[in-house]
């Protein structure tokens, strides 16, 4: 067997997950399941005693934690009572927590934000499709085989667009280290600084993509940290919402230009300066990466994708 | 949700921090008997959610009763900025010794609350941060501590005051932060908040923003916005709101419809990188249904301005059959009113292309590609 690879996740990742009654939960933690991941347990109030695809279900993450050893929950609770399942896992010390729910208030976000940080525990989400390191864990929604075992790290706020981008880099030969869905929201768990740092201590990402939009100023610090801490591998960037108009939300929650600030403009200057290449157009990326990593011995280096 | 001026006003009384005399009017009539009732100099403001109104005219003064009844006739039904007056507030005149600005918002870099307060108010609060910085005060706020009295202190003591005058404003920024949190405010400001020549603070303009994802716990407002309007939001918006679809309207005339936001942002870039104007921005969201799929095309092709529709789809959790079924739906029931251009890879991607083909309609695998044939099509039709 391979030595484990990426960052937060690998084959020795064991999860619970919050909400697996639900139609979403259910039908991703099949998924999950299938890739190989480890789920262990399943935690729905009132539910407790049952099973769902064979996983034994609780009714508190207490209970669950009793039982069965786990590292990472994946919550799929609804809105409303997403913080209150967030804070239960933190409160079982927890160490990652993947909040996949939408719609999560501003107020409860931060909340579980300022007792993560407390805990040191990593929050990824909320909003968020997931995190994925292929060919050994996926905790999360997006879809596994557009994912190939790689050297390509990838972080990114946005769902779609980041699939759009990994099936580039999968068909130019490439693959995926692990690919991190920081989440849509204003207020999310890990920044894009904080997963570079990860990346940079991860000996087999050789290149990390960023892919950021419109709001707030993650990108900027990002490039920041980049041009001085002088990052050790190539950094390709991609940034949405170029023609957004002001003041307006795109679509995510946290996809907004608010008082000037959070401008693509401002972003892809910030991550230009700090020599980070930026791509035109999403097909764009994979070709950059192949030209930086050119030389390199990695390209179809995936005999044990999935 | 952005509220009106006069209904964050409701809600800062509610609480008991001051706010000048007066009262909302619908008709001049009315304007006129709250003047009387002021029984002094008034100032008449169209209630309209856009920032600017008083550089627009949307602020008059009137010394009498009958002056605030003929300032409130030429607001009401007017336009201000592009957004039609339905009422105006109508509240005494402050005697202003001093403006000053205390505003509860969100610092996304920090993940926390941040407490804002200047000695410059009534104007820009962002133009101030960039231009002086110095005449800004901030208190970051830890969300499971709280903003505190002695925070409160600190922030008035930079600001210049002590004594009574402390105390009253101590007070007020607490109750301005409680009614931020109670009503899961993204922005909750008075600007200005006015000390008036007698030494006491009045909150003579008051802004308050409502989380969109805290709506439910606020079920008011959410009736308020779904039943009645009044919103920034225009019509087309306000029903994609209703079906659950992210819709923007943009100036241009190719609409534009795919499932994820950034995805879609993306392909608003790319149209116009090759020389295209968008007309929308529309996230189906994920995993949408046929219905769902439908709908956001016939909001998209009730758009008059539209010359063609670019679907930009890769199914994750999305499936292509769903979304070609969705398209075919629209075609049974109106036809192919304007021409299509369909991007479709990822999840049942087969089984929606030959959904599609088999009814005459192409699929393209490139959203590159797809986005430059959208542009041809509009400039071929010139």
């Amino acid at each position: 067997m391979n030595l484990p690879l990426g960052i937060f996740v690998d084959t020795r990742t064991k999860a619970i997950v919050q909400g697996i009654t639900g139609s979403q939960g259910s039908f991703h933690t099949k998924l999950m399941l299938g890739y190989g991941t480890q789920i262990v347990a399943g935690v729905t109030p009132r539910k407790g005693g049952t099973r769902v695809h064979n996983v034994p279900v609780y009714d508190t993450v207490e209970e669950a934690l009793k039982k069965h050893e786990a590292d990472v929950s994946v919550i799929f609770v609804p809105a409303p009572f997403a913080a209150d399942a967030a804070f239960e896992a933190l409160e079982g010390e927890l160490k990652i927590l993947v909040i996949i729910t939408e719609h999560i208030p501003v107020r409860d976000a931060v909340q579980v934000m300022a007792r993560a940080k407390r805990q040191g525990a990593v929050v990824i989400g909320p909003n968020t499709p997931g995190i994925i390191t292929p060919a050994e864990c996926k905790l999360g929604i997006m879809p596994a085989h557009i994912f190939r075992r790689g050297t390509v790290g990838i972080a990114s706020r946005s769902g779609t667009l980041t699939y759009e981008i990994a099936v580039g880099i999968s068909k130019m030969g490439l693959g995926q280290s692990t690919c991190v869905g920081l989440g849509g929201d204003p207020v999310v768990g890990l920044s894009f600084v904080e997963v570079l740092r990860e990346f940079e201590k991860d000996k087999h990402t050789e290149a990390v993509v960023l892919i950021g939009e419109i709001g707030g100023d993650m990108e900027e610090q990002a490039a920041e940290f980049i041009s001085t801490e002088g990052y050790a591998k190539p950094v390709v960037a991609f940034v949405a919402g170029r023609t957004a108009p002001l003041g307006r939300r795109m679509g995510h929650a946290g996809a907004i230009v608010m008082g000037g600030t959070g401008t693509a403009k401002s972003k892809i200057e910030a991550f230009k300066a700090a020599g980070v290449e930026v791509a035109e157009k999403p097909s764009d990326v994979a070709k950059m990466l192949a030209e930086r990593l050119r030389g390199k011995d990695i390209f179809g280096g995936a005999e044990s994708e999935t | 949700m952005k509220l009106f001026e006069h209904e964050a006003k409701e809600i800062l009384s509610k609480y008991e921090i001051p706010i000048p005399n007066g009262g909302l009017a619908n008709s001049p009539a009315q304007a006129r008997e709250t003047a009387t009732r002021v029984n002094a100099p008034v100032v008449v403001k169209a209630q309209v959610l856009v920032a600017g109104r008083g550089k627009a005219g949307g602020i008059l003064f009137a010394n009498s009763p009958r002056e605030a009844e003929l300032s409130s006739r030429k607001l009401l039904g007017a336009e201000i900025m592009g957004l039609r007056v339905q009422c105006v507030l109508v509240e005494e005149k402050l005697l202003v010794r001093r403006e000053l600005y205390f505003g509860i918002t969100l610092d996304r870099s920090s993940r926390s609350y941040v407490a804002i307060a200047s000695s410059e108010g009534g104007v820009n609060i962002e133009e101030t941060a960039a231009t002086a910085p110095e005449k800004i005060v901030k208190v970051f706020v830890d969300p499971l501590y709280g903003f505190r009295p002695h925070h409160a202190r600190q922030i008035v003591k930079k600001l210049g005051y002590m004594g009574d005058q402390m105390r009253e404003l101590v007070a007020i920024f607490l109750k301005l932060y409680r009614v931020a949190m109670d009503y899961d405010a993204e922005l909750c400001e008075m600007n200005p908040l006015v000390e008036t020549t007698q030494g006491k603070f009045v909150a003579a303009d008051a802004r308050l923003i409502i989380d969109d994802n805290a709506l439910y716990r606020h079920p008011d407002f959410q009736r308020r916005l779904i039943e009645e309007g009044g919103t920034e939001l225009n019509e087309q918006e306000l029903k994609a709101r209703k079906s659950g679809l992210a819709y923007v309207k943009l100036d241009g005339n190719i609409g534009v419809i795919g499932n994820g936001a950034g995805l879609v942002m993306a392909t608003l870039d790319v149209v116009e990188l090759y020389g295209g104007k968008p007309a929308n921005f529309l996230d189906v969201g994920g995993g949408a249904s046929s219905d769902k799929m439908a709908a956001a095309l016939d909001l998209v092709l009730s758009d008059p301005r539209v010359e063609v529709v670019f679907i930009n789809v890769l199914g994750g959790i999305t499936r292509c059959d769903e979304i070609a079924e969705g398209i075919l739906e629209v075609k049974s029931r109106i036809g192919f009113v304007k021409p299509m251009v369909i991007r479709l890879v990822g999840t049942n991607e087969e089984k929606g292309k030959r959904i599609l083909t088999e009814a005459g309609i192409q699929v393209l695998d490139s959203m590159e590609e797809a986005a430059e044939r959208a542009v041809e099509i509009v400039k071929a039709g010139r």
